[in-house]
């Protein structure tokens, strides 16, 4: 299992079933690969939320096919659909309400930017009150541009310096 | 096809004309439709409902005719048959202009009970004899009605309905971008720079400010 | 439904031995899995037994009445795809004809056609969105993935219609965006023939089985004086017997040429609403393939609309009256005459209505939605009490209510 960066450092003959590697790159490795959404399913794009967890777009090839609707056992926010003001607090709750690390993913066009529906009752992109990792356009989105989404969170993922949060004070 | 409606229709609406003088004609492109005083509402509608066969509240509304006319708001209601299968309108304006009341119909349609609300929360008509009225759309403390004339579509700068979330985000109502969109010509306009496309709604664009708080 | 409740624990009682008992207030929503989407429900318990409930809607409210009041009739369509965004293309045609009747326009048969096969397969498409729902919300996974799978091939049908899989915009007043592509038709009807016995197939899984069948017999039974009191219209009045469907009594578009059925419930309850969808959806592919075999050639727009249908691609870039009609068009919008119309399509959640007011040109000055969610969830707090907590979700479920319609 010898990728191109030297994140892994790996000889059989010398460690033996021993893997030495960096924490950042274990940890991260981990987390990307089982990212479970929270998903936030509001609107038009929670139907396309659904077909991307369905068969044909099987979001379980990424291990984020566990779509608990309980905040605290999830990572990764998908906001998918149109925020109004009177949902933007429940939305606020529920994202305070998840254990870090927590990331968010703004689904189609409401979500980012308040989309076709400039209006008294829209929240003009969920960015107002949470903080956003990856946007994705679309109205809706397909499932394909989705899963590019969380192929960017991936990456975003597995850029960070998450051992020196974890194990500094 | 606008359909004609069946003679039996004809004749109910006509029986309930003679039985209630002060139901007059209403200007409509489909269904036979009627205005009527607003006190006479309850009364008239139970005796379409139980004597003319219009059995089903299709639907209830309002209409704001914006500032200057009067009445300013009229209730619509839409009632169905279910054995006929024919639609009437009835349309009351409301007495009072800036507080309009009307007279409920939750006795004779436990449904009127949601549109109702929603006329309240939208237009600001109160409606007398309503078990509860309160906002449905948007939520309990919010200030205005949207559906007046006057109401902008951008909004008008609000707190969130939830002051620990306004605090933790420091975010607020704040009146959308229309930065002069949706694009509407509009019509009958000989001045050609008045004709251009523009938004209905211009209180915020790129030359205007925004209006202060 | 009284229960007499006998308090042998000894920690639901006070010092003198009596029973203490509290109501306890619950909010199910408007995040919750079973809510299909941002419902909220305030519930007053007594143990397991609802005794209130108060749904608290317009979690979803956008504003789609204030925003047609500033824009033109055509500029309007994307927002009525996203009313019930489970059946885009169902809302798309009873906007239009809508409209339509405002200007007093007749389609030429062939765009009703198109109309009516692709306001079918919406409907389709919706009671198989609402079937996974409800048996994923009951417990049963597989049949979300089945519906879902089938929805997929419905969504390429679309795709390749219109361009998009959802949300597609599809008609325009006075006519259709675009038409047919060659071999969709055949498409079509290959669908229909593969999708009977998939259904089937899906719904053997449900419809004898024990367990739905003791969590939805006698469940949220609604009678048919109280369906028509609350303006319950679609599958859940014709579930309690209601034999309303505005296809048979009010044929719009040409659906009176159509020999289909109109599946009538008996009983009310949850698992008659479910029955009633799934031979809905059977009739449905019995509508789309006598559309397909009558399929009439033929314009697909109203050719004597010049202010309200623009004109063909070509003669629009080569000619200059043609471009300015175009232009009047898209800017000012289809010019309709004053006066005010109403009128309801059959959609799969229900009865759709718009209310157009027009004083004249090309903006309505007031559009109403009536909306079949919206009227539907009203019974709710007839329906949900005496009822247990566990068969809210499947009260809920047979609703098949969607909440941008609900709260547009």
């Amino acid at each position: 299992m010898v990728s191109a960066n030297t994140d892994l450092t790996y000889n059989s003959k010398i460690e033996g079933d021993v893997i030495v590697s960096r924490a950042d790159a274990v940890i991260n490795w981990i987390r990307s690969n089982s990212m479970w959404p929270m998903p936030m399913g509001l609107a038009c794009c929670a139907i396309e939320l659904m077909a991307v967890a369905a068969s044909r777009f099987d979001i379980s090839r990424f291990g984020a096919e566990v779509m608990r609707f309980s905040p605290r056992q999830s990572d990764v926010m998908i906001v998918s659909g149109t925020v109004t003001y009177k949902m933007a607090t429940a939305v606020r709750r529920i994202y305070d309400q998840m254990a870090a690390p927590k990331w968010v993913i703004a689904m189609g066009a409401c979500a980012s930017t308040g989309g076709m529906y400039r209006s008294y009752a829209v929240l003009q992109g969920v960015d107002r009150i949470l903080p956003v990792d990856v946007y994705v356009s679309g109205c809706p989105p397909r499932p394909e541009a989705l899963l590019d989404a969380v192929i960017k969170l991936q990456e975003k993922v597995k850029r960070e310096h998450s051992a020196r949060r974890l194990f500094s004070p | 096809m606008p359909s004609e409606e069946k003679p039996g229709s004809d004749s109910a609406v006509t029986a309930f004309k003679a039985r209630f003088p002060q139901a007059v004609d209403r200007p409509s492109l489909d269904h036979p439709a009627v205005n009527v005083p607003a006190a006479d509402i309850p009364a008239l509608l139970k005796s379409l409902r139980d004597d003319s066969g219009f059995d089903m509240l299709a639907d209830l509304t309002a209409v704001d005719w914006a500032e200057g006319a009067s009445p300013r708001f009229t209730v619509v209601y839409h009632l169905y048959s279910t054995a006929r299968h024919d639609y009437i309108r009835v349309a009351a304006g409301c007495p009072d202009d800036s507080a309009p009341v009307m007279p409920s119909v939750t006795a004779l349609w436990p449904g009127a009970n949601w549109h109702e609300r929603e006329v309240f929360d939208m237009f600001g008509i109160r409606f007398e004899g309503h078990p509860d009225l309160r906002r449905i759309l948007m939520w309990e403390g919010y200030p205005y009605h949207p559906l007046r004339k006057e109401f902008p579509l951008a909004g008008i700068d609000t707190e969130l309905p939830d002051a620990e979330v306004a605090a933790e985000t420091g975010a607020g109502l704040k009146p959308a971008p229309m930065m002069g969109g949706p694009f509407v010509a509009s019509t009958g306009q000989i001045n050609m720079t008045e004709a251009e496309p523009g938004a209905k709604d211009e209180s915020w664009t790129e030359r205007n400010e925004k209006p202060g708080p | 439904m009284a229960t007499d409740f006998t308090f042998s624990d000894s920690a639901a009682r006070n010092a003198a031995g009596e029973p203490e008992t509290e109501k306890m207030s619950l909010s199910m929503g408007p995040s919750h899995p079973s809510t299909h989407g941002v419902l909220r429900l305030q519930m007053e318990l007594d143990g397991e037994i609802v005794t209130k409930a108060d749904p608290v809607v317009g979690y979803l409210h956008r504003g789609d009445e204030k925003i047609a009041e500033n824009m033109t009739y055509n500029q309007f369509v994307p927002y009525t795809d996203r009313l019930d965004y489970l059946a885009p293309l169902a809302n798309n045609m009873a906007y239009a004809i809508a409209v339509e009747r405002l200007a007093k326009l007749e389609v030429p048969p062939r765009c009703q056609a198109i109309r009516v096969i692709t306001a079918e397969l919406a409907r389709i498409s919706s009671h198989l969105m609402g079937l996974g729902a409800y048996a994923i919300d009951v417990g049963a996974w597989t049949v979300f993935l089945y519906t879902f799978g089938e929805r997929e091939k419905l969504y390429r049908l679309f795709e390749e219609l219109t361009g998009a899989r959802f949300t597609t915009s599809y008609t325009r007043i006075g006519g259709l965006a675009r038409d047919i592509p060659g071999g969709w038709l055949g498409h079509v009807a290959k669908f229909c023939d593969e999708f009977p016995p998939i259904l089937e197939e899906t719904m053997k899984l449900l419809t004898r089985n024990k367990i739905f069948m003791d969590r939805t017999v006698g469940i949220g039974v609604i009678s048919r004086e109280d369906a028509i009191a609350y303006g319950l219209t679609g599958p859940n009045a014709r579930g309690s017997g209601v034999p309303l469907d505005l296809r048979k009594d009010r044929p719009y578009s040409g659906y009176g040429q159509y020999d289909f059925d109109v599946p009538i419930g008996t009983g009310g309850d949850c698992y008659d609403r479910y029955l009633v969808r799934g031979e809905e959806m059977r009739q449905s592919v019995r509508i789309v393939r006598q559309a397909v075999e009558k399929f009439p050639e033929g314009p697909w727009f109203a050719a004597d609309a010049r202010k309200i249908f623009a004109p063909p691609k070509d003669k629009i870039l080569t000619s200059m009256e043609e471009l300015i009609q175009n232009f009047m068009l898209v800017t000012e919008g289809p010019q309709m005459p004053a006066g005010e119309v109403y009128f309801e399509a059959e959609n799969p959640k229900g009865v759709l209505g718009f209310y157009i007011v027009s004083k004249g040109g090309g903006v309505p000055w007031r559009l109403k939605i009536r909306s079949p969610s919206f009227c539907n969830l009203s019974i709710l707090p007839k329906v949900c009490v005496g009822a247990l907590l566990a068969d809210i979700v499947a009260i809920l479920g047979s609703f098949d209510f969607v909440m941008g319609e609900c709260d547009r």
